[in-house]
C-alpha cells in the first residue's frame, strides 16, 4: 500500500472535483449558465490524454536508446489509455457543444484538428498491428510517434489560436483563464487535473503489467 | 396621445423584460436550496468509490498473479 499512495491520491483529488464540481459557487454566464461545471469533467479528459500520450513519446524514444521491450509496451499501453480518453473528451464535448453553441460538432478549427489527431494515434495502432516482426514494429512506430506527438501538438493547441475558434483561450476569444475564471474555479480545476492524469496513468500501469504477464505466458508455451 | 402614451407604455414593458432577460443568467439555485443537488453529487459519488474500489482489487488480483512466479 507504500507505494500505491498515488493512487489513493487520485482517488481523492478526483472524488474532490466531482464533490467541489457540483457545489462549489460558479460565476453566472449567458448562454453557459450551469454548464460551465463541464470545465471541471470535460477539460480533465484531455489533460489526462495529453500526459499520456507525452508518457509515450517519452519511452519511444527510450526505447529507440536502449531497445528494452518493456519500454515499447509503455509507449502502446500509453496511447491505447489515451485514446480512451480522447474518446471520452471528443463525447463530452460534443453533449456541451450542442447545448452551448447549438451543434454536436460546429465546423471549429479545434474540433476538427482534434479529429484529425485521433486519427493519426488510431493510424499509430494500426500500423503496429500490421507489423509481424517484433522490433521493426517497435522501433517502426516508436519513430511514427515521435512525429506524431508534436503534429498532436500543434493541431490541438497552435493552430486553433491562430483562427477564430469557438473555444475559450482561442482565436482572440478570451480564455476562462482571463476574466471569468474566477479563483473558486482555480481551486477545484487545478487538483481535478493532476487527479485525472493519476487516474489514466493508473490504468495504463495495469494494462501495462497485463501485458507483461501476457508476453511471459508467450515465451513459456 | 392615448394611443401614443400607450405605445410609450408597451414599449418600456418590452424594454424592461428584456433587460431581466439580459441580467439573469438562469442557474440551478432551486435545486441547491431544495437541498436536492445533494443527492445527485452522493449518487455521482457513490458510483465513483464504487469504480475505485473496484480498480483498487483488479489492481490486487494483478499483484497475486504476478508474484506467483
Amino acid at each position: 500500500m507504500r507505494k500505491n499512495w498515488w493512487k489513493v491520491l487520485a482517488s481523492i483529488l478526483v472524488l474532490y472535483s466531482i464533490i467541489g464540481g457540483f457545489l462549489i459557487p460558479v460565476p453566472a454566464l449567458a448562454i453557459l449558465h450551469e454548464t460551465i461545471r463541464n470545465l471541471y469533467f470535460h477539460v480533465p479528459m484531455w489533460f489526462a490524454m495529453l500526459a499520456l500520450y507525452l508518457i509515450s513519446v517519452v519511452y519511444s524514444i527510450k526505447y529507440l536508446s536502449s531497445g528494452d521491450e518493456k519500454d515499447d509496451l509503455i509507449a502502446v499501453e500509453s496511447v491505447n489509455t489515451g485514446i480512451m480518453f480522447c474518446f471520452l473528451g471528443l463525447t463530452t464535448g460534443m453533449l456541451w457543444a450542442n447545448i452551448t453553441w447549438g451543434d454536436p460538432w460546429p465546423s471549429d478549427p479545434k474540433l476538427n484538428s482534434s479529429a484529425i489527431s485521433t486519427l493519426m494515434y488510431l493510424a499509430y495502432l494500426v500500423l503496429r498491428n500490421s507489423l509481424d516482426e517484433e522490433q521493426k514494429r517497435a522501433k517502426i512506430s516508436a519513430i511514427y510517434n515521435i512525429f506524431a506527438f508534436p503534429v498532436m501538438i500543434v493541431l490541438l493547441f497552435v493552430l486553433p489560436r491562430l483562427t477564430d475558434s469557438l473555444h475559450p483561450g482561442n482565436g482572440g476569444n478570451p480564455g476562462f483563464s482571463g476574466y471569468d475564471l474566477d479563483s473558486n474555479m482555480r481551486l477545484v480545476l487545478y487538483p481535478t487535473f493532476i487527479g485525472w492524469i493519476l487516474m489514466g496513468v493508473w490504468i495504463m500501469t495495469i494494462r501495462y503489467r497485463i501485458r507483461l504477464l501476457e508476453n511471459k505466458l508467450n515465451n513459456h508455451n | 396621445m392615448k394611443r401614443f402614451l400607450s405605445v410609450l407604455a408597451m414599449l418600456v414593458a418590452a424594454l424592461q423584460g428584456f433587460a431581466q432577460q439580459a441580467n439573469e443568467v438562469e442557474m440551478a439555485t432551486d435545486l441547491r436550496s431544495s437541498g436536492k443537488i445533494y443527492v445527485v453529487v452522493i449518487v455521482v459519488c457513490v458510483i465513483f468509490i464504487g469504480l475505485i474500489l473496484y480498480l483498487f482489487s483488479i489492481d490486487r488480483r494483478l499483484k497475486k498473479i504476478e508474484n506467483r512466479d
